[in-house]
């Protein structure tokens, strides 16, 4: 009808104005190369701006493919300019804005589906936002218990939630446990969520959390590093770092667990800010850290320091910046020793007990050393699933084992800080 | 003379794991991946002029039959200096390994009659998913990875395969299977993790061959 046609006119020159980029008819192509020869037409047409392409994958090698969005009205002189080299190449994507489209759709129906049904999927991989709704379902439906607190923002803005878990009380002596300070642990922040639900359900039927949370609180920073695990899902699932920029450099990102005030700038820790371990330009550059530190000395009160890792099973304690034990070095060692016990019991994995210089490596401005050298005698790096064969990208299957079975160590440590306040 | 070295210790697991990588390409195969189950002693001794070598008696398992283990004794020397030599690794298993034929020849024939190259990334997936038909691609890729791992560790290293990012089949006209492989190692000591190319050949009969490899520039 007309009336339709005028709205879809309004509605283009308002999108228009606007200035929203669709992406209707653009084409991703994985174009093939089998030589060198290849790759340089494939760098010539880089060179022409006018075609607005985009390269998902750049051209380097011949060994590597190359996947490259189009614009809809350049497809055709791409595509010849290809077929007139003989080089090969295949449609990936017919239509992007179909696919974003849908992408739209299911995500938009999964988020309905967990708000109507308010059952969140503990089994599998959630993103940043998905993680965030469940924190407020938690604290929402066990109110007399748990709370939200925002304790800083991250680089790009994003909110950092804690949760905490209280029965009343001014600042009483409290544990605190993070995960996902390294963005590409995800069975952490997976495991963390799981946790959060257990504490809160636990409570008023498990005797030994009954008894600890009418004494101590637990505070929980689910998502340590919520920049990094953003682009782990949008970009670049290896990404380990913060998201920061550093001048001078085109790498982007510092290392949050070698950015904290213990024996920084010492060795383990690389000064190049392309590198995986980059300690940062300075110690709590990182907002990320900063914000944790600042609750933490401001608190006052906190007498365990919990932070959870993947992988490799390991249980550490202080310190990784040196190599000497610290003072309490026999209690810490029966302690670890007793958790990872009780974790082994349930499925029979078995975690490693050590000091992180001995275990693993020397490594320097970690978070458990920083905790510890400020007064907090029982901290611990949980390093979790599995010891390598799937690594990073742990199947989903395994989060709720995971979780259980690190639930019950840790539940182990909290049980002794309980029982022996200092 | 050797010393005993704490289980726990790092020079320790770094040691099994790159001997657990040498045994792995020279025993597996797209239907046998071995992993490291458990370290059961670790002796070190420091060589004058030559070099660091441990004395391991390790526990392994077959990564699709967790209940096959065997163990095995095996012997790690790291080069001093030269860091052109790749270790040298030599082992020796206690028992037998699974017999893995069938799958293997089910596994050679299904490419063998593939009318398209196969072609596959991200594998895992971001969730860890590997699609049935996937397992021995994968399988296939940790076996020759084992080869990348063994040429390029030092003490100061320890290296698994984190991902395939693309795996494309070469078609040959021998008996040989061939694909050529993206792979990303994780080292755990620097926490990089670094792409590498390699090029692997394949028959039931012959093993596992990696032909060509090289390690590619790491993105920004």
């Amino acid at each position: 009808t007309s009336t339709m046609k005028l709205i879809l006119i309004f509605s283009a020159l308002f999108g228009a104005s606007l200035c929203l980029e669709t992406f209707v008819g653009h084409q991703i192509l994985r174009i093939k190369t089998r030589n060198e020869e290849e790759v340089k037409q494939l760098q010539l047409l880089e060179s022409l701006e006018h075609l607005e392409l985009d390269f998902w994958i750049n051209p380097s090698t011949a060994a590597v493919p190359v996947d490259l969005r189009i614009p809809a009205n350049n497809v055709q002189a791409v595509k010849a300019f290809l077929e007139s080299h003989g080089i090969e190449y295949s449609i990936l994507i017919e239509d992007l804005q179909v696919v974003l489209d849908k992408e739209k759709e299911d995500m938009a129906y999964n988020q309905q589906m967990e708000r109507s049904s308010n059952s969140f999927n503990y089994g599998t991989y959630h993103t940043l936002d998905s993680i965030y709704t469940e924190l407020d379902h938690l604290a929402s439906e066990y109110s007399n218990l748990v709370s939200k607190l925002q304790i800083g923002q991250s680089y790009e803005k994003r909110p950092l939630y804690v949760l905490k878990f209280s029965t009343g009380g001014s600042n009483r002596p409290a544990i605190w446990l993070d995960a996902g300070i390294h963005s590409r642990e995800w069975v952490t922040q997976a495991s963390a969520i799981w946790i959060a639900k257990k504490i809160a359900s636990d409570y008023g039927n498990d005797p030994s959390i009954t008894s600890l949370l009418n004494k101590m609180d637990i505070f929980l920073l689910t998502v340590s590093n919520p920049d990094g695990y953003v682009f782990t899902h949008t970009t670049n699932r290896m990404w380990r770092k913060t998201r920061s920029r550093n001048p001078g450099s085109v790498c982007v990102g510092v290392d949050p667990n070698r950015n904290w005030d213990a024996g920084f700038g010492g060795p383990g820790a690389s000064s190049n800010p392309c590198s995986d371990s980059y300690r940062g330009p300075s110690a709590n550059s990182e907002v990320e850290v900063r914000s944790v530190v600042n609750f933490i000395k401001n608190h006052g009160n906190i007498r365990a320091f919990l932070t959870l890792h993947s992988y490799s099973q390991l249980l550490m304690y202080p310190y990784g910046y040196k190599c000497t034990p610290p003072a309490d070095y026999a209690e810490l060692d029966a302690l670890g020793r007793a958790a990872a016990s009780s974790l082994r019991s349930l499925y029979g994995t078995a975690f490693t007990v050590g000091s992180i210089c001995t275990t693993i490596y020397q490594a320097s401005g970690g978070s458990i050393d920083w905790s510890y050298d400020n007064g907090i005698k029982y901290s611990f790096a949980f390093e979790l699933r599995d010891t390598g064969r799937y690594g990073f990208v742990l199947p989903a299957s395994q989060i709720i084992p995971t979780a259980e079975e690190t639930w019950l160590g840790l539940k182990k440590i909290m049980e002794h800080v309980r029982d022996n306040p200092y | 003379a050797a010393m005993e070295v704490p289980l726990s210790h790092g020079l320790a697991s770094r040691a099994a794991a790159l001997a657990t990588g040498y045994l792995c390409y020279r025993r597996g195969s797209p239907g046998r991946g071995l992993a490291l189950r458990s370290l059961r002693r670790a002796r070190r001794e420091d060589i004058d002029d030559v070099g660091h070598k441990y004395y391991l008696e390790l526990e392994l398992e077959d990564v699709l039959d967790k209940d096959n283990t065997v163990n095995c004794t095996a012997e790690v020397l790291y080069h001093l200096g030269n860091k052109n030599t790749a270790p040298n690794v030599q082992f020796t298993l206690e028992g037998e390994l699974k017999n893995t034929d069938e799958a293997d020849n089910i596994f050679y024939n299904r490419i063998k009659s593939l009318e398209k190259e196969l072609v596959a990334e991200n594998i895992p997936d971001s969730h860890g998913n590997v699609p049935p038909e996937m397992e021995p691609i994968r399988l296939l890729a940790w076996v020759a990875s084992g080869y990348v791992i063994w040429q390029n560790s030092t003490e100061n290293t320890k290296f698994q395969l984190a991902q395939i990012k693309y795996v494309k089949q070469v078609k040959r006209s021998d008996e040989y299977l061939e694909f050529d492989y993206m792979i990303l190692l994780h080292d755990m000591v620097s926490q990089e993790i670094i792409p590498w190319q390699m090029t692997v050949l394949w028959h039931p009969q012959h093993g596992v061959q990696v032909t060509q490899d090289s390690r590619q520039p790491k993105h920004a």
